[in-house]
């Protein structure tokens, strides 16, 4: 059995390519069909994802015994489930809130670090491992907030306890630091890279005339990226940060491991409690019957709208940008 | 010789400076030595008040230094120039605030992850091995990760790639724009909203159980809009010139896409491709809703519960025994490692099948 050699024929190959006139090849027709159809496809599935979640969702509302929306508890099991959002929206809100107060200012100053301040030598290093950690999945943040952060944060805690615990926001009473206000710092920690490297972008496109005409008039340094670069790139760092705010929205895992959930609105942030749409779904999950997943997707659902929200305001100011940046170069 | 023209430059800016022109400036030695004693009197404050978090410490310097700087330069250079510096401190200490965690995150998961991490670990599953004892491996979640993640790419990768090439080939008109707004939108989708529509559809409506594929589908309508993106700027940067010397040899359009346009923007979009993979390798909600995890090896991706490299982490993790967070630490560290290799590689890929002028 020897097949290295192939039997020589004489046939030549079909022509493919050929120089007919014809007006549509069906080459081209099948091209455009499937490039086309995967398009479609693609909006398919997000109909499908709107229509399927709002779907089980009904089921979900129609039977819940309690106001969907102002219900402090999530009981969806037996014959009176008794659930709703409240908990979660606020815990969703108040960490991301938390997470964009630390992580923005921070990004915008390594934003500004790298692209403006850093050594020529370390500038790009740095960027390119901002890009690295960026990819660092969000399952090992949450190993590392539950097994690191949070037994070194409970120093820190009675202290602010110490000097701001008179504003109730900030009360401890000395438990493992496993609160909102843990899951904003790591929250803060993961959206850092993502934040400051759209940052950086914006800024090294500041048009050098602009930097260059404040320094002609004598503007140190802070005064140049103050009158030139900021006002640049300011759309592009509220775009960036929104675009960081939807990550914080949607995070399941790192949440679910730091925190110490519980269906209470607490005025201290320190205090462990409460919880967000994600990490609820993850933890409910594995014990809820079929009734108990159509009142988590229904959660879910309202997770879904309010990301799509957030990313939809980031994408306007985006294109706005873009106008504006074309109308300057 | 530009060298020593510049030095000379130099050399009379600063006689000129020295003569008048220049206010009174601190030397040059200045940030570092104040950055020293700050450091000093955070150590110094935090061990006298017995502060017990290290974090307090960090802060008091920060602090020192930035209060330190500003006043030492309002007394010397002027207000002005104090502002100027007081933003370079914030922006130092912006950058040290941001490296120390991450620097922290990477090197407690090799120093903690590198304890259990052998061959053993990586070519057993955990099998019957009770959770709160040593031992066990990650192979089982290794092949699971592989295969679902394989799946994956084989779903979004074409769907992705062709839309990408409708986009920029084809696209004029609404369908083109409406495209375009819902692949924005989709970029956005958190990962356990993707896992509830596979459940509610596959699972609760179509009765299937838990698997790997059924994890796939999730993985991959969230790899899809990752794959458009970065192809759609691939292929737009591919110059017109090539399409229309192609189309103008009288070659059609569907082969002028797939030998010119496609062939030019490859290296780019392998790129793309594999820092969606990368991404999608980490996710763990869509796993957890759906594939929801096994102990034992299940080689079948269609069939049966299986295991995930990030699932691992977070089951052992929740098992909270220190046999356990040994296994989370070292299945951590794999799945980092994974991660930054295909990131290291497809960064590598893109620069060398840059377009060279």
């Amino acid at each position: 059995m020897d097949y290295s050699a192939p039997p020589i024929t004489n046939t030549p190959p079909p022509a493919t390519g050929s120089v007919s006139g014809k007006a549509v090849r069906p080459g081209d027709r099948i091209f455009l069909g499937l490039s086309r159809g995967s398009g479609i496809a693609l909006l398919v599935i997000m109909a499908a994802i709107g229509a399927f979640l709002t779907y089980r969702s009904v089921l979900a509302i129609s039977g819940d015994k309690a106001n969907f929306f102002t219900t402090l508890d999530w009981n969806a099991a037996g014959l009176e489930p008794k659930f709703g959002i409240a908990v979660l929206a606020f815990g969703t809100v108040v960490s991301s809130v938390v997470a964009m107060l630390i992580a923005v200012p921070v990004a915008v100053g390594i934003a500004l670090f790298i692209s403006h301040y850093a050594p020529r030598k370390l500038a790009s290093p740095l960027g390119y491992v901002i890009d690295l950690l960026a990819a660092v999945p969000s399952i090992v943040y949450g190993l590392w907030g539950a097994l690191f952060l949070v037994p070194h944060l409970g120093g820190l805690y009675s202290w602010l306890n110490d000097y701001l615990g008179w504003t109730g926001i900030f009360s401890y009473s000395n438990g493992a630091a496993r609160s909102l206000f843990t899951v904003g710092i790591l929250l803060a920690i993961m959206i850092l890279p993502i934040v400051t490297s759209v940052s950086r972008e914006v800024f090294l496109q500041v048009p050098k005339m602009h930097e260059e005409a404040a320094l002609a008039l004598g503007a140190t340094r802070w005064e140049v990226i103050r009158m030139s670069v900021l006002p640049f790139g300011r759309s592009g760092v509220i775009s960036a940060s929104m675009l960081g705010l939807g990550r914080a929205l949607g995070e399941t895992m790192a949440v679910a491991t730091v925190l110490s959930p519980s269906f209470l609105i607490g005025s201290s942030l320190l205090d462990p409690g409460g919880g967000t749409f994600a990490q609820n779904i993850a933890s409910k999950f594995s014990e809820a019957d079929t009734f108990g997943q159509n009142a988590l997707i229904a959660s879910g659902l309202v997770l879904f709208v309010i990301t799509l929200l957030v990313n939809g305001a980031a994408r306007l100011i985006i294109a706005r940008r873009k106008e504006y940046s074309g109308a300057a170069a | 010789m530009s060298v020593t023209t510049s030095h000379r430059h130099r050399r009379v800016a600063e006689s000129r400076s020295a003569v008048s022109l220049q206010q009174a400036r601190l030397p040059r030695w200045t940030p570092p030595v104040l950055a020293l004693v700050a450091v000093g009197a955070g150590c110094g404050i935090g061990l006298g008040a017995g502060l017990d978090s290290t974090i307090q410490w960090g802060l008091i310097a920060a602090l020192v230094f930035i209060f330190g700087t500003y006043a030492l330069t309002a007394a010397v250079e002027g207000a002005r120039q104090a502002k100027d510096r007081l933003a370079t401190s914030m922006v130092w200490i912006a950058f040290l605030l941001a490296v120390v965690p991450l620097a922290s995150l990477l090197w407690e998961t090799v120093a903690r992850g590198s304890k259990v991490l052998d061959g053993y670990f990586l070519s057993h599953s955990m099998g019957t091995l009770p959770d709160a004892m040593p031992g066990g491996g990650i192979y089982h979640a290794i092949i699971g990760t592989l295969e679902q993640v394989g799946l994956a790419t084989l779903i979004a990768a074409p769907i992705g790639l062709l839309t990408a090439i409708y986009l920029v080939e084809y696209g004029r008109g609404k369908l083109a724009r409406v495209v375009t707004f819902f692949v924005d939108v989709m970029t956005g989708i958190p990962s356990i909203v993707a896992g509830l529509f596979i459940l509610s559809v596959w699972i609760l409506i179509l009765g299937f159980g838990p698997s790997g594929f059924a994890g796939s589908m999730a993985l991959a309508i969230l790899m899809m809009p990752v794959v458009v993106r970065s192809t759609e700027e691939m292929l737009k940067l591919v110059p017109n010139e090539l399409r229309e010397a192609s189309l103008a040899l009288g070659v059609p359009k569907w082969r002028t896409i797939l030998k010119v346009v496609l062939p030019t923007s490859i290296g780019g979009i392998t790129t793309g491709v594999m820092l969606a993979i990368a991404r999608i390798t980490g996710e763990t909600a869509p796993v957890l809703l759906l594939v929801w995890g096994a102990k034992t090896i299940n080689n079948n991706p269609f069939e049966g519960a299986q295991q995930s490299l990030p699932l691992y982490v977070f089951q052992q993790w929740q098992q909270g025994s220190d046999a356990s967070y040994d296994r989370a630490w070292a299945a951590a560290l794999v799945l980092i490692a994974f991660v930054m290799i295909l990131n290291l590689v497809a960064r590598g890929i893109a620069r060398w099948k840059a377009p060279k002028h």
